[in-house]
This record gives C-alpha cells, structure tokens and sequence, in this order.
C-alpha cells in the first residue's frame, strides 16, 4: 500500500522537518562537560577582574588589559576554546562575592585538572588561611608534610589559576616581608590585604625588626603575629619573638590556631 | 556510517579530545529527533544539550572496545528519545492535561507561555508547515519510529536498533504512521489552522488506540 520512497512525497516532507540546532546547544554541553569555558567580568577588592568558568568549576581568575588577552591567556594554559558571557551564573557571582567578603562557608567549585596533587595541597592549604591574617610559605610547606619544600609552595602559589578565590596573597615570606603576588604584584598584594583589614604597614616594621612570632604573658602561647589569637593580646601583655626557639625557651606553647612552626631556612 | 566509524575509535583513545567532533557531527541531529517528538524548540535544545552530556558521561565509563563498537547515530538516537520522553512525563506530571481546558477556552496559548523569540516560532510553523504539528497527533509509539527513519534519516535497523523493537515491528509501525499522517493531512482544517493542532487529542474518538494515548497526547 505504501509506495515506494524515491516515489512518496511525504517522505520528501519528512525529511524536510530536519531542523539545525541554535549554536548555544553544542557549545553549551562542551561547556557543562568541560571541553569549553564561558567567562565575563565582575568586581574584587582590585577593581575588575575576569573568571572563567565552565561545569567542573571555576577555572581561572584574573586581570587583563581586555577580552582578547584574557582568553588568549585561558586558553594557552587550558587548551580549550573560551567565549564571553553577558555576565556570571547568578550562584557563582554570589559565591565569589561572599568568599571574597570572607565567608569561608560559600561553597565554590573549581576547576583545577591539569595541576599536580602537590600545587592542590599548596592550594587547599592556602583556603584555611582566614580573611586578615598571612602565613608564611614555609608555613603551608610544613603544614603539607614537605616542611622542605619551600621554594616549590612559592611556584605553586604563584601558578594558583583562581587568586582571590584562592587566598594565596594571605602568604608571605618567611622573613615577613609581603613577598610577590601573581595578580599584578606585591602592590596589589598589600592592596587585597588592607582590604582584608590586615595592617600591612604594622606586619613589615615589625618583621623588619626582626619579629617572627608573638606571645601573650598571661597565657604563655606563641601565634603567628596576625594569628586572631594573637591580635586580642593586649599591648601590655604582648611578647614579641624572633624565633619559636625563643619562645620555647621562654616558656611558651605553640597555638593550636595558627600551628606555628620553625622556619627552615 | 564511516565517519562515525572513525570518530568512534578516535573517542576510545582521546574521549575528551574527540568529543567536540562527535557533538558538531550530531547536533543538529539530536535537536531535530527532540524537537520533532517534543514540538517545542526550547525543550528539544535541553534534550539535545542533555543527551550530548549524558553520551560524553556514558562513554567515560565504557571500555574502549565497547567505544569503537558503538554505532554512534542509533545509539545517540535512542539517548535522546529517551531523555524526550522523560521530558514529556516531567511535563505531563507538572501539567495535567485537563487543566489547560479552561484555559484555553478563555483564548490561553500555551505557546506564549515559552519564552521564545516570535520571530522564530513564526518561521518554525512556516517552515515545518502543517506536517511537524501533525506529527505531534501521531501516538508516541508510531511518531518515534517515523521521526528516527524519515525525518532523521536513519536506516530500518539503525530504528531497531535504537528502540530496542525488531526491524519487523519498525516497518509496521512505520506504515501505519504513514498511513496514519496521511489521513491527518487529508482532513479538513481546523478554523484557527494548524497551529492550535497540538492541544486536540492525539487520536480521533474513532481510533481504537485513542483513549491510551490520550492523556499524554493532549498537550503536545
């Protein structure tokens, strides 16, 4: 009954309901599968900055002159194809507003393939750091169980793709000292701190004059000097250390908050 | 066939590297088997974009002979006619089909309801014509079978194999739809035209499978 196809112009008709997908569909599952990032500006403590992002997390974070070296920049370290937003998923945006506002509890996926398990340490180490406070690297490298590993937690921290997000201006070097910042310089690094509420002028007088740790004398524990412990130490009672063998030797404990640790050289 | 043949193996040993092939190979393919079973442009984009996500997470999990195995275009197919008829449950749940009645004797359009450019549904219902909504009067079971062989193209086994039915039963339900399409076309239109189609019941009271399909029909 039914003729044969060549012959049938119904057929014709069907095959003529093929339909083109709107190029958001492609380029949308690469993006949620990862094979493609998005990106779009939005605000920080340094003015405008751009983040990529794309369905494993966010991938990259950072200052350009404009669109054009941003993705340039993404896409020789991803190897993905990126295009503009009109602006961020409205979650993300709230979860990197209130993260740079401080709030450790909003949640932020990222997007770190390519990194080795020892930069993700580095990395993840750095999150604890809270807002106003620094730890220096021979800190995170203690922390991490490669107490020797100093100058390698200084190249991961500045091969961090999500500054800001992730907090490595919160740490500096063992002598004090602000030390280099990959977003644009130690300039910005002391920008994002005084931000942060933390008194930069203060922390490298004091470490300059040889202040490495600080202690209080009513309750002899030893903190890093911008330990939260140790800023509620009153003037009165605040005792200043050039080493935590000092503070040993005087009878303190290390803080259980800020884990201070002998600096390896 | 050889094409996909070689994506295939290509995506067996670098998933992540081939996967943009796959995707430009078969979009639009899998937005036309989700719109012509859906009937709605912004739905069928969900489905093709969920189905190229759900092949890219499947295949991360196969082995890689099974990868070079895969006929690629029925299995993409049977992804998405899978993922469509979800969405067509999501909505029925969502909507029962009664409650539109006062709706749209009242002059409701369901189809404003989409937040789609006019411009497009204009040209959308120009260009698929009177047939696409016909399609969506077809019942499920015959409308799937067509739209996979004639208007994606794909061979009699290429359907069977992408909805698990022997060949035998494809090229039935595939003559009784055709049969099915033709008496719709040859019917009178309705006063307001095609466009209002979708909201009658899939199946005339004459049809001895009307009342099955009926429930789910109604709104698509």
């Amino acid at each position: 009954m039914t003729s044969s196809p060549q012959a049938d112009p119904l057929l014709d008709r069907l095959a003529n309901l093929r339909a083109t997908a709107p190029a958001r569909v492609a380029s949308d599952a690469l993006v949620e599968l990862g094979l493609a990032d998005r990106y779009a500006a939005t605000d920080s403590p340094l003015g405008r900055v751009f983040v990529a992002w794309n369905g494993r997390g966010v991938a990259w974070l950072g200052t350009a002159a404009d669109s054009a070296e941003f993705e340039a920049a993404v896409s020789a370290h991803t190897g993905r194809p990126i295009a503009r937003a009109d602006a961020l998923p409205t979650a993300l945006a709230r979860s990197i507003e209130r993260r740079l506002a401080g709030d450790r509890r909003a949640r932020i996926q990222l997007d770190l393939r390519g990194a080795t398990s020892f930069e993700v340490a580095v990395w993840r180490k750095a999150l604890e750091i809270p807002r106003g406070e620094v730890r220096p690297y021979g800190w995170i490298a203690a922390e991490i169980g490669r107490p020797k590993a100093v100058r390698a937690v200084g190249t991961a921290l500045a091969h961090n793709p999500v500054p800001l997000v992730v907090p490595c201006h919160r740490v500096v070097r063992s002598d004090g000292t602000i030390g280099q910042y990959s977003l644009g310089g130690p300039g910005n690094k002391r920008r994002i701190l005084t931000s942060e509420g933390l008194d930069t002028g203060r922390l490298e007088a004091e470490a300059a004059a040889g202040v490495r740790f600080v202690g209080s004398d009513t309750t002899h524990i030893v903190c890093h000097p911008t330990c939260r412990d140790a800023r509620r130490v009153t003037e009165r009672h605040r005792v200043a250390f050039p080493s935590l063998a000092a503070a040993a030797a005087a009878g303190y404990r290390p803080c259980r908050h800020c884990r201070p640790v002998s600096l390896v050289a | 066939m050889d094409s996909d043949t070689s994506l295939a193996a290509r995506l067996a040993r670098d998933l992540d590297g081939a996967f943009p092939d796959l995707v430009e190979a078969h979009v639009d393919h899998l937005f036309t088997i989700a719109l012509r079973l859906l009937g709605d442009r912004r739905d069928a984009e969900e489905v093709a974009q969920d189905a190229l996500v759900a092949a890219h997470r499947a295949i991360a999990g196969y082995e890689s002979e099974r990868i070079v195995d895969l006929r690629l275009r029925p299995w993409l197919a049977s992804i998405t006619v899978n993922l469509a008829r979800n969405k067509r449950r999501r909505f029925a749940d969502r909507h029962p089909a009664q409650s539109l009645e006062p709706l749209t004797a009242s002059g409701f359009d369901p189809r404003d309801d989409a937040v789609v450019d006019p411009s497009t549904v204009a040209v959308e219902r120009e260009s698929a014509g009177e047939l696409g909504s016909l399609l969506l009067q077809l019942p499920v079971s015959l409308r799937t079978p067509i739209v996979l062989r004639h208007v994606a193209g794909l061979s009699v086994a290429e359907t069977a194999a992408a909805l698990g039915r022997p060949e035998g039963t494809i090229k039935a339900q595939v003559s009784r739809g055709l049969d099915r399409l033709r008496d719709l076309l040859e019917r009178p239109r309705s006063p307001r035209g095609a466009g209002d189609a979708h909201l009658r019941p899939a199946d005339p009271p004459d049809t001895p499978r009307g009342v099955a399909f009926a429930a789910t029909e109604v709104l698509r």
